[in-house]
C-alpha cells in the first residue's frame, strides 16, 4: 500500500515491501550528497521528481540485515513551500510519512543550519540530526558539543565527515535503533507567544478529527495561522488519492515499470 | 471520489483560520521564524565553542565586520566601484584610440577598393560608412573598456564581494516593501538585465517578485556600461582638465549607479505602496567564505563569457543598424534626410528634456540593444556633415561640442540611458516571465515616464539657474 503510494506520487521504486524508508534533508552544501553516496555506494539511481524538474537520487543499504531506502531529498533552507525544491522536500516528508528523516547539517554553521531542523522537528517526530563536516569544523576551531546538542533537541544525534567516511556506522546505527524502536525520539517543540499558542490550540482542536491522524495537526494549525490556505486542499489531494487507490494513470506506472 | 476533508469542513476551517490570522497584530509568520530563529541562536550558543585563534575564519568575520558595517559598508562599496572604474576609464583611453586608428586606417584602404572596383557611391556608403564604420566604432569604443571592466567585476565577485552588496542592500530593500533577494537580481542586472529578471525567480512571492522584474532596468547593465563610462570620460571628465578628469569622470559613473539603485529602491516603494500592496517576506541571505580569486582563470573567463560575448551581440545588432542609419541620414526628402526630419521632428521635445532630437532618435532605433546607441548617434552626426574622419577619441568630444552639446547633454544622456525603457531582449524576457501583456508594458512606459520626468527636471533647473 504504502510502496504504491510512493510510487504513483513520487515515483519512487520500494524494492522490498519491508524496506525502511529514510529521507534525507539538509541545506545545499551541507555534504549531503557525500553522506548519501557514502551509505548506499553504487547501489542508487537518480532521475527526476514526478513531474518537477528538481533531481532526486534514491539508493540502498543494508546493516543488521536490515534494508533501508534512502532518498535524498532536494537541499533546502526551509520547508515554506515557496520554490519547487522546498515544495519537494516539505511534500516528502509531510506526505509520503518516511520512516526516519535524517537532517544533515554543516558543523561550522550549526545556527542558521538548525533552523531547517526545527521546522522537521515540527512536522514529524521521527528525525536524527547528522552533523557533517566535523573535520572542516575542527581545522576551522570550531568545537560542537553533540551531547549537548543531543540533550536540546532532544533527538539523536550523530557527529559525521562524510567525505573522509567518519562517522557512518554510527549514523547507521542510529538510523537502525529509531526505525528498530530501540531509540524514540522526543523533539523539543518549539513555544510560541501565549496568544500564538491559544490560537493554535483552538486550531488543532479542529483539525484533529478532520486530519484522522494523518499528519500532525499542530504543525497544519501553524501552516494555517502562517497564511497558507492551500494546505488543507494540498492534504486532501494527496489522502483523498490515497484512500480510493486506484488504476488512473496505471498505464503510465506499467510502463514505466518496464522501462525500469 | 471521496474527500478526505469534506469542503464544508475545509470552509470552515479556513474560515477561523483567517479571523485568528486577522486579530494578530504582529504578523504571525514573523513571530514563527524569529521563535526558529531564537530557539537555533540560543541552542548553537549553548553547544558551539569557537577557537579564536583560526586564521580564516577570524580573518573573514573581522573582514565581514568591516565590509557590512553599517558606517564603513557603503564607503567602501562606493571606493571599490570608483576604483574599478577609474582604471576602466584611465586604461581604456590608449588602446580605445589606437583601435579607432586601426579602424580610420583600414577604412581608407577599403574606400581606395571600392573606388578600384568602380562601384557606385551609394555601394560605398551603405557598406563602407554605414556597415563597416558603425562597427569600428562599436568595437574600438566597447572592447577596450569592456576588457578591462569585465574582468575587474568578476575578480570582485570571485573575491565574494557581491553578496556582501546585497547584505547591505537587503535592509533597504525590506524598508521598500520588497524582497531581499531583489538587491542579488539586482547585482544580477548589472550584467544583463534579461539575466537579471530571469533571476527573479528566487523570489517566491509574486508580489516582490514583479516588483524587482519592474525595476531591474535601473542598474545599468553591460550594454549601458560602455555609454556611461564614454560620456563621463569624453564630456564631464575631459572638461575638467586631463589630470582629474579620469578621477572626476570614475565619480560621475558611481554617481549614476548610486541614482539607479535609488531609483529602484524609490520605484519598488512606490509599487509596493500602490500597485503591488503588500509586506516584505523573510529570507536569509548566505555570506559565503571569501575565496582568495583565482586571478588567471577569472580575466580569462570573463573575457571570453562576457567582454566577446557582448561585443559579438552589439556588433551584429550594429551592422544592420549601421545600415539603416546610413539610409536614413542619405535619403532625402525635400532638402533633409529622412534622418533630419525625425530628429527636427522630435527637436522642440528632446530639447525640453535636455536632449537633442539626434539623441532621442538614436535612443528609438537603439531598442533592440543599448550598445548601439551611441554608435548611432555617432553615425548620424557624422552624416550630417560636419566632420568627415573621425580616427581620435578626443575628436568625439570635438564631433559632439559641435553638434550644441553641453555638460548637461552629456548628463542627460547617462541619465536617459540608466532610467529608460528596457532593451528589446529584456523586454522580450519580461513578457516571457510575467506572461502579462499588461506589466510588459508597465514595464517598458513606468521607466520611461521617469526617464523623461528626471531629464525634464534636471534640465530645467539647470536652464533656469542659467548653469549652461
Amino acid at each position: 500500500m504504502r510502496s504504491q503510494h510512493l510510487f504513483h506520487k513520487f515515483g519512487i521504486r520500494v524494492d522490498l515491501p519491508e524496506q525502511k524508508v529514510i529521507a534525507l534533508a539538509g541545506n545545499p552544501n551541507t555534504g549531503k550528497s557525500t553522506v548519501f553516496n557514502a551509505l548506499t555506494g553504487l547501489h542508487q539511481h537518480t532521475g527526476n521528481w514526478h513531474g518537477k524538474t528538481v533531481g532526486y537520487a534514491q539508493g540502498n543499504f543494508t546493516f543488521q540485515e536490515e534494508s533501508f531506502l534512502l532518498i535524498d531529498l532536494p537541499g533546502t533552507y526551509s520547508l515554506l513551500p515557496n520554490s519547487a525544491e522546498e515544495q519537494v522536500a516539505r511534500d516528502f516528508i509531510c506526505f509520503a510519512k518516511p520512516d526516519l528523516t535524517v537532517v544533515v547539517v554543516d558543523a561550522t554553521a550549526l545556527e542558521r543550519h538548525l533552523n531547517l531542523v526545527f521546522q522537521v522537528m515540527e512536522i514529524t517526530s521521527q528525525v536524527l540530526l547528522c552533523v557533517n563536516l566535523m573535520d572542516e569544523a575542527k581545522k576551522k576551531g570550531i568545537d560542537v558539543d553533540l551531547n549537548a546538542l543531543e540533550k536540546k533537541l532532544g533527538i539523536p544525534v550523530v557527529g559525521t565527515s562524510a567525505r573522509k567516511g567518519e562517522g557512518l556506522i554510527a549514523l547507521q546505527q542510529g538510523i537502525y535503533d529509531i526505525t528498530s524502536g530501540k531509540k524514540i525520539p522526543s523533539p523539543a517543540a518549539i513555544r510560541y507567544s501565549e496568544p500564538l499558542e491559544k490560537k493554535i490550540a483552538e486550531l488543532e482542536f479542529y483539525l484533529k478529527p478532520l486530519l484522522q491522524g494523518s499528519i500532525n495537526p499542530r504543525w497544519v494549525a501553524l501552516r494555517l495561522l502562517d497564511g497558507d490556505e492551500k494546505i488543507l486542499q494540498e492534504i486532501n489531494d494527496w489522502f483523498s488519492e490515497s484512500f480510493s487507490f486506484s488504476f488512473q494513470g496505471g498505464e503510465g506506472v506499467a510502463a514505466k515499470c518496464l522501462h525500469l | 471520489m471521496p474527500s478526505f476533508i469534506e469542503k464544508q469542513e475545509m470552509e470552515r476551517i479556513l474560515a477561523k483560520a483567517s479571523a485568528l490570522r486577522e486579530e494578530q497584530e504582529v504578523q504571525i509568520r514573523d513571530q514563527i521564524v524569529e521563535r526558529i530563529y531564537d530557539q537555533s541562536h540560543n541552542i548553537a550558543q549553548d553547544v558551539v565553542r569557537r577557537e579564536q585563534n583560526k586564521k580564516q575564519r577570524v580573518f573573514d568575520d573581522k573582514l565581514d565586520h568591516i565590509l557590512t558595517s553599517r558606517l564603513w559598508g557603503f564607503p567602501i562599496m562606493l571606493l571599490l566601484l570608483g576604483v574599478v572604474f577609474w582604471v576602466t576609464i584611465a586604461g581604456a583611453n590608449v588602446p580605445s584610440s589606437l583601435l579607432g586608428d586601426f579602424f580610420f586606417w583600414g577604412e581608407t584602404y577599403l574606400t581606395q577598393f571600392f573606388m578600384w572596383l568602380g562601384a557606385p557611391a551609394w555601394v560605398h556608403g551603405v557598406l563602407v560608412l554605414g556597415l563597416y564604420r558603425s562597427v569600428g566604432w562599436v568595437v574600438s569604443v566597447m572592447l577596450p573598456p569592456m576588457a578591462i571592466f569585465f574582468p575587474l567585476f568578476a575578480l570582485l565577485e570571485d573575491f565574494g564581494y557581491l553578496p556582501r552588496i546585497a547584505f547591505n542592500l537587503d535592509r533597504f530593500f525590506k524598508k521598500a516593501g520588497a524582497h531581499g533577494k531583489q538587491s542579488l537580481t539586482m547585482a544580477m542586472g548589472f550584467g544583463c538585465n534579461a539575466a537579471g529578471v530571469v533571476a527573479c525567480r528566487i523570489i517566491e512571492s509574486p508580489r516582490e517578485r514583479m516588483i524587482a522584474i519592474l525595476t531591474n532596468n535601473f542598474v545599468p547593465c553591460n550594454g549601458r556600461w560602455p555609454t556611461l563610462i564614454l560620456m563621463a570620460s569624453i564630456l564631464l571628465g575631459g572638461a575638467m582638465g586631463l589630470a582629474y578628469g579620469t578621477l572626476m569622470a570614475s565619480f560621475i559613473v558611481v554617481g549614476m549607479v548610486l541614482v539607479g539603485i535609488a531609483m529602484t529602491l524609490f520605484v519598488s516603494w512606490s509599487l509596493s505602496k500602490t500597485l503591488l500592496r503588500g509586506v516584505p517576506s523573510h529570507f536569509t541571505l548566505e555570506l559565503p567564505p571569501y575565496r582568495k580569486p583565482q586571478i588567471g582563470k577569472t580575466i580569462v573567463r570573463s573575457i571570453f563569457d562576457k567582454t566577446l560575448f557582448v561585443l559579438r551581440r552589439a556588433v551584429i545588432i550594429a551592422a544592420p543598424a549601421g545600415i539603416i542609419t546610413w539610409i536614413l541620414a542619405n535619403i532625402r526628402i525635400g532638402d533633409q534626410s529622412v534622418l533630419a526630419h525625425v530628429a527636427n521632428w522630435l527637436q522642440p521635445f528632446a530639447h525640453a528634456i535636455g536632449l537633442d532630437g539626434y539623441i532621442l532618435t538614436a535612443f528609438i532605433l537603439g531598442l533592440p540593444a543599448n550598445e548601439i546607441v551611441v554608435p548611432i548617434l555617432i553615425m548620424s552626426y557624422l552624416s550630417t556633415g560636419a566632420m568627415t574622419e573621425l580616427d581620435d577619441i578626443a575628436q568625439l568630444q570635438s564631433l559632439f561640442l559641435d553638434h550644441g552639446w553641453t555638460w548637461l547633454t552629456a548628463l542627460n544622456l547617462m541619465l536617459f540611458s540608466l532610467l529608460h525603457y528596457p532593451c528589446g531582449t529584456t523586454l522580450w524576457t519580461i513578457a516571457r516571465e510575467t506572461k502579462s501583456k499588461k506589466w510588459t508594458v508597465v514595464a517598458a512606459v513606468l521607466p520611461l515616464l521617469i526617464a523623461i520626468g528626471v531629464c525634464f527636471i534636471v534640465a530645467q533647473i539647470v536652464r533656469g539657474l542659467g548653469l549652461v
